[in-house]
């Protein structure tokens, strides 16, 4: 996994709510064995009308927005576990998403892969799709030492929360095989004595 | 003090805590093709071992075709998915219920079928409907793919504790009222949301008065409404379904087990976090019209009007993604497709429900109609019981069992703009097929459209 530390981009905008792993990446590209290319599938019909050509008005076909932070709809990543949606859109250029909920399991998937799901309010969620729709340069600086989102163009800071063992493996580029594996002894006597053995 | 069921089995399954954080222990890992191969080269590329894996199981059920099951699969990334399946429980000596085992199946069919699924145990799997094993009073739930190499390697997960919710649903269910509209009604009222960051506990006489099966059906879907995972305390119910069966304790054993079984219910002073209570008079035969499973409606009833600005444009994408308006009842529709399976209605006791509609009726015409039993043990009990016949004899197509048009991974997909009521548990975009129109609904709501080609009011239509 690649080491997060700051993030100086600028964001691209799906308003839309609920937003599904179906969505994200459709069942029909799950059939890779490998964890590579899957960017190429991202929001597949979304972005793409059924003989390939891209659709004009999906927000990943707008030239105005580029960036490595996709600003999302509530309840974001709501459905599949497949950890290939988070794949896909770090395979595609993502680095964080921001939202103001996210699917418990698209959260820990996307945590595993190195990208970060930012949660908001839904206040400020508002108020930063609407300005990046008015100005895609927007700039936003994502700190994850300090937990902290800058938008300068308005002179604020937002805090946000994360598990502080989640944020040391994405600041020094961990995950959590290592550190289980390394719980061996404790989970050899634990299950020594556990009730249950039938 | 006082304590939850889900508290209970998770306390129980603690290696220890660190920072907020629980090294909970898993027993029971259950693999598919789809999401572990990346897993098996994680550990391969660390040159770890599996740590048991005589606690793993595979099946072959995402992208498995259900018809020449006894012939090579045709779509050449298919195949070589569950190839990988093979060679790699090989490598690592798992279990593996493959294509033309007679234990085969959906994964979350086989689990409470063949007794591996039982009480007080956690159970993970790369699959979000992973939740369907809380029936039995497990903590069961749907893990990515660099979790699924972490209980490979470890048999634990370094978890947060998921916050309380208890459901209650109190009273009688009305007649054709069955588990699916129940939790379609619950899902309905919570939204797709509603439940994220909670495990939820389901509770109350309509709950307890539920069949196995129908409590399956209502923990598989908890993870629609955003829930980490969902369970019903073990109880006569449970202890008779789960007795007999393959990998269920025997003997001394089976007494040990129902002693520490009876006690996991939560205490009566238990507090959760959040708290909802039904009433199961409320709930009508459901339907839904929209592209969440959150969108579900009364068959009788109406596409909601108005909905909150935020909501707004969401809501009307899925409206003209369906072809549906604001305010419109759904009755009169015609139907193209009724799919009756997936891990949320493949069951016997969903066959059977079928069947007792069907016999002596005919499926519409302009319908096409499929069944795809859950597993090769309910197709073969189908076949004993003679449920295949009727089906043949009402037009209806009685498949071999995997997860098929669920989520179409395999070649078993809805046209683009056709309609499918559907037994499972997603109507998102294009879920069953690129452009495919998804209504969710009961096997019995599945079964009485399917003979009347369009959405009618089943209280009319009852045996």
């Amino acid at each position: 996994m690649e080491k997060f530390q700051t993030l100086r981009t600028t964001g691209v905008p799906l308003p839309l709510e609920n937003v599904d792993t179906d969505q994200i990446i459709p069942a029909r590209f799950l059939k890779a064995t490998t964890r590579e290319g899957f960017g190429e599938n991202l929001f597949r019909d979304w972005r793409t009308n059924a003989d390939g050509s891209p659709k004009a008005d999906f927000v990943l076909n707008n030239p105005r927005y580029a960036g490595e932070i996709l600003v999302a709809g509530k309840n974001f990543g709501c459905g599949s576990s497949r950890e290939h949606a988070a794949w896909a859109l770090y395979d595609a250029g993502f680095r964080a998403v921001i939202s103001s909920c996210f699917a418990d399991i698209f959260r820990g998937n996307a945590l595993n892969t190195g990208l970060l799901p930012l949660q908001v309010s839904d206040e400020v969620l508002a108020r930063l799709l609407a300005a990046i729709e008015t100005d895609p340069q927007l700039e936003l600086i994502v700190d994850l030492p300090s937990q902290t989102l800058a938008v300068p163009a308005w002179g604020e800071t937002f805090s946000f929360a994360i598990d502080a063992y989640k944020k040391e493996c994405l600041i020094n580029g961990y995950d959590d095989i290592d550190f289980l594996v390394n719980q061996k002894p404790a989970i050899e006597a634990f299950e020594k004595q556990r009730a249950w053995t039938w | 003090m006082p304590n939850t069921l889900f508290d209970k089995i998770w306390d129980a399954h603690i290696v220890r805590s660190i920072e907020g954080l629980d090294v909970v222990y898993i027993d029971r890992h259950l693999i598919h093709e789809v999401t572990s191969p990346q897993a098996f080269d994680e550990i391969a590329a660390r040159n770890l071992p599996l740590f048991r894996p005589s606690q793993i199981l595979a099946t072959a059920d995402h992208n498995v075709p259900t018809l020449h099951q006894d012939r090579p699969i045709q779509e050449p990334l298919s195949r070589l998915q569950v190839e990988k399946l093979t060679e790699n429980c090989q490598k690592y000596g798992i279990e593996l219920y493959g294509l033309g085992h007679p234990r085969q199946g959906i994964v979350h069919i086989i689990g409470p079928e063949l007794g591996l699924t039982q009480p007080g145990i956690t159970i993970v799997c790369g699959d979000s409907h992973t939740s369907t094993h809380g029936a039995f009073g497990a903590v069961a739930f749907g893990i990515g793919t660099s979790q699924v190499a972490q209980v490979m390697a470890s048999q634990c997960l370094l978890l947060n504790r998921p916050q309380r919710m208890r459901i209650s649903v109190e009273g009688d269910l009305r007649p054709g009222v069955t588990a699916k509209d129940l939790i379609l009604y619950v899902i309905s009222q919570l939204g797709t949301g509603g439940a994220t960051g909670y495990f939820v506990e389901y509770a109350g006489s309509a709950v307890r008065a539920l069949s196995m099966e129908g409590r399956m059906t209502v923990c598989n879907m908890s993870i629609e409404m955003g829930a980490r995972g969902g369970l019903i305390a073990p109880d006569a119910t449970t202890l008779a379904y789960v007795e007999g069966r393959p990998f269920a304790p025997k003997g001394e054993a089976w007494n040990d087990a129902v002693a520490y079984w009876q006690t996991l219910h939560s205490d009566d002073d238990a507090t959760f976090e959040a708290e909802y209570t039904y009433q199961a008079a409320d709930i009508m035969p459901m339907i839904t019209y929209g592209t969440n499973p959150g969108m579900g409606i009364p068959l009788t009833g109406h596409v909601p009007s108005e909905v909150p600005a935020s909501e707004a444009e969401s809501f009307d994408k899925s409206l003209k993604y369906m072809g549906f308006e604001r305010g419109e009842s759904l009755l009169g529709k015609q139907i193209d497709y009724v799919f009756i399976g997936s891990c949320t209605n493949a069951r016997i006791e969903d066959l059977r429900t079928v069947a007792a509609y069907v016999q002596g009726k005919q499926k519409a015409d302009h319908v096409e109609a499929i069944i795809v039993p859950g597993s090769k043990q309910v197709e073969q009990q189908a076949i004993a019981e003679g449920i295949d016949k009727i089906f043949a004899a009402a037009g209806f197509e009685l498949r071999e069992p995997g997860c098929s048009a669920c989520l179409a991974m395999n070649e078993d997909k809805i046209p683009a703009g056709a309609y499918c009521v559907a037994t499972s548990n997603r109507n998102f975009e294009g879920r069953q097929g690129p452009g495919s129109r998804t209504l969710l609904a009961s096997p019995l709501v599945a079964a009485i459209t399917a003979v009347q080609g369009r959405i009618v009011d089943i209280t009319k239509y009852l045996n």
